[in-house]
């Protein structure tokens, strides 16, 4: 579904993409993680075209992501922190980003219902408490019915209920043939919902590999320890 | 009514007098025209010209008659000719409405031209679309009075000047109004005469226009929206007090252009809203006092070759530039003026300012050095450098002060 | 395009800064011609709030805006819209709500006090003047990535614009003076859009003839039609140069 080919980044001198190659296919919740100015966001940046490449390429359904404004209608992306116009009601600014998205017929209403969005449409966006706006990203990621969904830090401010029920709709996704994309620092919190891991060191990717594979190969039970004991052994 | 009071009056007058005589002139009347009115005319006699329109060319007068219009007769010069031309002394022209005159011939044909009499009488009279309205030449004791002195505004060489005097003395000019001409009054060699209560207005080059012609005064006088406002030129010992100078705008108009003048007496005149209020060049020894100066772009410009003359108790208020100077000697007195700009303060409460006063801003002389620098007005850049400028004079003469400015204005 | 515009300018409407930014333009109209004993005087103090506050406003505002924008215009990045589209909603929205509340307070009492040309130039100019300076604003926020960098440049902007280019013209008067320079400096206004604004609502008042007085080629070029088109012309690449610069850098740009 993703295609990363070659990819390099570098800010100044800074080199912080150093050839980059990885395949990301459907049905997958990848789990993007790494310490930190590992490049992950960067790489992350760089499939939602904000970012630009150096050199290499990045195909999306095996279409180059350049000159190409289009492919972002197949993913839905929720930003680690979420802020909108402080003057706008929710209901504004779920309505602006519909007109931005005119192809979309079926849309995806869970997250709204679940999070009881309707009863809050009227408030100003200026007034919402952080975790209510991180709720209103979870729900503009998903309401498209996107494709790929790619998911920067998304259960951070949420509360253990709203991130439950988000981790949930994540699974279900999933199942539903979707390509999940996550970076998180709670490495725990990945353990029951990633099928891959990617793991980024100093802008390379240093392995990718499914969740199964990995805690067999280092016979550990949690992605925390495994992580580890990769570090330890190289 | 009143026309019939004047006519019994005549009618009477002429009885008791066996002497004069009066000519009636109008349909079923003695006369069905002017010219031959006068002459069967005597010295002395009236001749009465009732309402109607005569054109009969030039009518010349060389007796010492009164014209007497009834009812505004229209006497029109047809385009070609001067309609009344007055050569003998005592004669008086009044209630006509005088109209078309030749135009731009050489002689300078006029509605009613005076010459080379004395004790000539003019009142009450329309002038109306004339080439000269009234034009004096070697006249002496003159009275031009209550006269409304029109013409269509053409180019400056396409018109004469509304009153039209050279070479006279002792006239009177007063309360005629006169617009639309090339100069509303115009003096050369004129001396010894008043000109009082004239509003003189839209007239395309001076409303007031006068050179060599000394010992002249000029009281309570209105000159409004001129093309170049009024100027006074090669003159000496001039009185003008109580006149109104305004709203003469334009790229070279002023309110009062003077030049070469001298001894002379300017108190007690507003000028208001005209591009340069005062404009002094080649002046000495005039006093300039209790004048209004507002609204104007500059209020007095004094050039370098003014001396000895004195400016006190003048009001300057909201003028872009209150005083402007190409000069760096200051070789005139300014005392007790009232400067709207001036924020000093005066402890001992006498109504003089105890700081000094400097008139002149920096951007003033900065515009009078290098004119294109007026693409800068009202930049903020310019407003800072002004005020730096009073604070600290770089630029501007230092002695060019108000030594004791008045903390109120004086006339208002 | 007109969405995001929609939107920003829904947001910038119920700004309370821009709130007070209009009602204070309201105050100061309003007793600049009740105070002043003529119109004329109103109208110069008015100007001066065109050439000083409303692009200090205009710039300071974009500039700020835009960095506090920033998680939302990722957010609007990450959506299938072409980012120009983006940019240029986002000028549109700002511009027009900026240069609305100018036209809105100032409009009833120069329609009342002053000639209909004098509130049309004074309306016309804060309008492009405002335009011209968040357009300025785009670029300041766009050239750095930092908050107080970007504002800072934007006071440099406004410094530049309102204060340092005249003094920069009186020098090159001072040193030119031997030399026919009516012409030149004509151009050279052309280098400033607070000039351009000035010189042009100097021309619709009085001051006109002092403009006449001093240079009849002020007079012809800034008294004339064809003044007026290359002025309106000026202005508008005033607009647009800034904005397709910022543009530009803003489609090649990391966020």
């Amino acid at each position: 579904m993703i295609k990363i080919r070659k990819l390099k980044k570098s800010f100044g001198k800074l080199e912080v993409l150093k050839s980059i190659d990885l395949d990301l296919s459907q049905s997958e919740c990848i789990g993007l993680i790494g310490p930190n100015g590992c490049g992950k966001t960067t790489l992350f940046k760089s499939i939602l075209n904000m970012v630009i490449p150096t050199q290499g390429e990045i195909l999306v359904n095996n279409k180059s992501i350049y000159g190409n404004d289009i492919y972002r209608e197949n993913i839905g992306f929720m930003p680690q922190i979420g802020r909108y116009p402080e003057n706008m009601s929710i209901g504004q600014v779920l309505s602006t980003l519909k007109s931005l998205r005119p192809q979309t017929k079926n849309f995806d209403m869970d997250l709204f219902n679940q999070y009881e969005i309707p009863r809050l449409l009227n408030k100003k966006m200026g007034t919402l408490s952080g975790g209510t706006r991180q709720k209103i990203s979870a729900v503009l990621a998903f309401m498209f019915n996107p494709a790929i969904l790619m998911l920067d830090e998304p259960t951070a401010g949420l509360d253990p209920l709203s991130a439950e029920i988000l981790k949930d709709k994540i699974q279900l996704e999933k199942n539903k043939g979707k390509l999940v994309l996550i970076t998180s620092h709670l490495l725990s919190e990945l353990d029951d919902m990633v099928s891959e891991v990617i793991f980024m060191q100093e802008g390379n990717v240093t392995f990718h590999k499914k969740y199964t594979t990995l805690m067999l190969e280092t016979k550990e039970h949690t992605l925390a320890k495994a992580i580890t004991h990769v570090l330890k052994t190289t | 009514m009143q026309n019939i009071y004047v006519l019994i009056l005549f009618l009477l007058f002429s009885l008791s007098t066996s002497a004069a005589k009066v000519l009636y002139v109008g349909e079923k009347q003695q006369f069905n025209a002017i010219k031959p009115a006068i002459e069967s005319a005597m010295d002395g006699d009236s001749v009465i010209v009732m309402g109607g329109f005569y054109k009969e060319g030039n009518i010349v007068i060389n007796k010492s008659i009164s014209l007497i219009g009834v009812n505004r007769p229209i006497i029109d010069g047809d385009r070609r000719y001067e309609v009344i031309t007055i050569k003998k002394d005592f004669v008086s022209i009044s209630g006509f409405k005088i109209q078309h005159s030749g135009y731009a011939t050489l002689d300078d044909p006029g509605g009613i031209k005076i010459n080379g009499a004395n004790h000539v009488t003019i009142t009450n009279n329309i002038l109306y679309d004339n080439f000269f309205g009234v034009y004096i030449q070697m006249g002496k004791h003159c009275l031009i009075k209550n006269n409304k002195i029109s013409a269509i505004s053409k180019a400056e060489q396409q018109i004469g000047n509304g009153i039209h005097c050279w070479k006279s003395d002792s006239l009177q000019i007063i309360g005629n109004e006169i617009s639309g001409h090339r100069d509303g009054i115009y003096f050369e060699f004129v001396t010894h005469s008043v000109v009082w209560r004239n509003l003189s207005h839209d007239n395309i080059r001076y409303g007031l226009h006068f050179m060599f012609s000394n010992d002249d005064s000029y009281f309570t006088n209105y000159f409004k929206q001129n093309g170049a406002g009024v100027a006074v030129m090669f003159t000496k010992n001039v009185t003008m007090m109580n006149n109104t100078f305004e709203d003469n705008w334009g790229d070279a108009a002023y309110g009062l252009l003077l030049k070469e003048i001298s001894d002379s007496n300017i108190s007690g005149n507003r000028f208001i809203n005209n591009t340069t209020g005062i404009y002094m060049e080649g002046t000495s020894r005039i006093w300039l006092d209790k004048n209004l100066f507002r609204e104007n772009g500059w209020g007095i410009k004094i050039m370098a070759s003014c001396m000895d003359n004195s400016l006190r108790k003048n009001d300057f208020y909201s003028n872009s530039f209150d005083v402007s100077t190409n000069g760096n000697v200051v070789l005139n007195h300014f005392e007790g003026n009232y400067w709207d700009r001036y924020h000093g303060y005066d402890l001992n409460k006498d109504g003089i300012g105890d700081v000094t006063y400097h008139p002149l801003s920096m951007f003033g002389v900065v515009v009078e050095k290098m004119p294109s620098a007026m693409l800068l007005h009202r930049s903020f850049f310019i407003t800072l450098l002004d005020n730096s400028e009073k604070v600290l004079p770089s630029l501007t003469p230092s002695n060019f002060e108000d030594k004791f400015p008045s903390i109120k204005p004086s006339l208002i | 395009m007109s969405k995001i515009g929609h939107l920003v300018l829904i947001d910038i409407f119920k700004n309370k800064i821009v709130l007070i930014y209009a009602i204070v333009l309201l105050i100061i109209t309003w007793s600049v011609f009740m105070l002043e004993d003529t119109s004329g005087k109103g109208l110069l103090t008015l100007l001066n709030v065109v050439l000083l506050v409303v692009p200090l406003m205009s710039l300071l505002f974009s500039t700020i805006y835009l960095y506090n924008s920033a998680e939302f215009i990722e957010l609007l990045v990450s959506q299938p819209v072409k980012r120009q589209q983006i940019w240029l909603s986002l000028y549109f929205g700002l511009s027009l709500s900026l240069a609305g509340a100018f036209v809105v307070a100032t409009i009833i009492p120069l329609l009342l006090f002053c000639s209909l040309a004098q509130a049309l130039m004074m309306t016309i100019t804060g309008f492009a003047v405002t335009l011209v300076f968040i357009s300025l604003g785009f670029v300041a926020s766009i050239v750095s990535r930092d908050k107080a960098k970007g504002i800072g440049i934007a006071i440099l902007m406004w410094l530049y614009f309102a204060l340092l280019f005249d003094g920069l013209v009186l020098f090159l008067l001072f040193q030119f003076a031997e030399y026919p320079i009516e012409k030149p400096m004509v151009i050279l206004s052309i280098f400033s859009p607070l000039d351009l604004a000035r010189i042009n609502n100097l021309m619709q008042m009085d001051a006109a003839a002092l403009m006449g007085y001093t240079g009849a080629v002020f007079k012809q070029y800034f008294g004339s039609g064809l003044g007026l088109y290359i002025t309106g012309f000026a202005m508008l690449l005033w607009v647009i140069v800034p904005l397709f610069i910022s543009t530009r850098i803003f489609k090649r740009r990391d966020l």
